[in-house]
């Protein structure tokens, strides 16, 4: 779906040749989602078929075809940004059904598979940092966007991992050894825990 | 070469008997220069404690605190104070800069205490404040700055002259994420430059930025026991020392 849109803005620039498309695309967003050429063709030849985009006559003879927008591809490109991207159905997190296995399967220490997993989650983030620190938004903002995007679902995940953790606490089974009774073990622990009393 | 700051065996009390409250329960933490340390931890696990006693701000209970080679742990509040104003630099959330003072003198205004002929003390100023991309404010107040502009300055005056520690209290706190961006951008520039920094934050964003994260807990570097080494990730994610 990103990639037929992505397709359609490009081409309400200019008409251009397929192997265009696809360098464009990559370009534009920083490299994150590489495509071959042959998810290209496949793209463009899906756009032909449901009339959003048609060849360019150019009349030379064996030159790569051109693609422009059919009217009502320009009325679909146009239409993207004007809609909002859909969230309500989030995709599989493989994560969350983790947890959320974690937490009713009996005898998982649950705090230590969210502690296990915040450390790489911002092993994760440390390295977008590092390649963020390579890049200057003002030269390249596109790419410093998408790979911000990436660094703040970082951050977000391993907020949600203090929360979690946080939450097995107050409301999870007891673990071994740890008394539900014991209400400094009730406390927020997470290091990321934002400071409330600041 | 002095390493800018290292710590060790330090706990602090406050109060006694029922009343006592362990802030520090024995840290170890060492700060080389071109290294960017961030502190992460809860409310209460003892960030800002760590903050004052590495800055001279506070003494310790037991422990030392070496600051370029002086342990400021054994001294006085006075020399303490030349320590701080001689080697330490402070960034803090917001208030950092004289309201009365120009953002060049805000710079020279530790330099000038500390005994420097006003002529060379603003050299060193303009030199500072070139580095943070703001020569051309320096004859502005600080209310004409924006909060990102104030900042800089901040990190100007906590780096002016032969200073080389600088220890940042939550500097993005009261910035938006772009202007929060550029400054901690700035911070890691300055430390790639040859200073050091111990940077507090509750920002995992910018906790990032850092060579490596101390997680305090209950004044406790997570991980270790007292006497541990202050031991955090790196970059790579690989469990190291502070004195690896």
């Amino acid at each position: 779906m990103s990639i037929r849109q992505g397709f359609l803005a490009l081409l309400s620039e200019q008409p251009m040749h397929g192997y265009q498309l696809r360098q464009e695309f990559e370009r534009r967003t920083g490299g994150a989602w590489p495509l071959n050429i042959g998810q290209a063709y496949t793209t463009l030849a899906r756009l032909q078929r449901d009339g959003l985009v048609e060849p360019v006559a150019d009349g030379t003879e064996g030159s790569p075809e051109q693609f422009r927008l059919t009217g009502t591809g320009a009325v679909q490109a146009e239409a993207w940004w004007v809609t909002s991207v859909g969230r309500e159905k989030p995709g599989r997190d493989e994560l969350a059904i983790k947890l959320a296995l974690a937490v009713t399967v009996p005898g998982v220490d649950v705090t230590a598979v969210v502690r296990r997993q915040r450390d790489e989650t911002l092993r994760a983030l440390r390295a977008l940092t590092k390649q963020k620190r390579g890049l200057d938004p003002a030269a390249d903002l596109a790419h410093s966007l998408v790979l911000e995007s990436q660094v703040f679902a970082a951050e977000a995940e391993a907020r949600w991992l203090d929360h979690v953790e946080a939450s097995v606490a107050a409301y999870g089974p007891a673990r071994a050894g740890t008394a539900g009774s014991d209400t400094t073990t009730n406390q927020p622990t997470g290091a990321l825990t934002k400071e409330m009393t600041r | 070469m002095n390493v800018p700051l290292e710590m060790k065996g330090v706990t602090q009390v406050h109060g006694r008997g029922a009343n006592e409250v362990h802030a520090l329960r024995g840290i170890d933490l060492t700060v080389r220069e071109g290294e960017l340390v961030a502190v992460m931890g809860p409310s209460g696990s003892g960030k800002s404690s760590l903050l004052n006693v590495a800055g001279g701000l506070d003494t310790p209970t037991s422990g030392s605190v070496h600051v370029a080679g002086t342990d400021i742990a054994r001294r006085g509040a006075r020399e303490r104070a030349a320590v701080r104003r001689r080697d330490v630099g402070f960034v803090f959330q917001d208030l950092n800069l004289v309201p009365a003072l120009t953002a060049l003198e805000n710079v020279a205004l530790p330099l000038e205490l500390d005994g420097m002929r006003p002529g060379a003390a603003r050299g060193d100023a303009e030199a500072a404040l070139a580095e943070v991309g703001l020569l051309e404010a320096a004859d502005r107040f600080p209310e004409d700055l924006s909060g990102g502009q104030q900042q800089r300055v901040a990190i100007a005056r906590a780096l002016v002259g032969p200073r080389r520690l600088v220890l940042a209290d939550e500097p993005t706190g009261a910035l938006d994420s772009v202007t929060g961006d550029a400054v901690i951008r700035l911070l890691r520039a300055r430390v790639d430059a040859g200073a050091a920094g111990l940077l507090v934050t509750h920002d995992a964003r910018y906790a990032a930025w850092a060579d490596r994260t101390v997680h305090l807990r209950d004044g406790l570097v997570e991980g270790g026991g007292p006497g541990s080494d202050g031991a955090g990730l790196d970059e790579s994610g690989e469990l190291q020392g502070a004195d690896a």
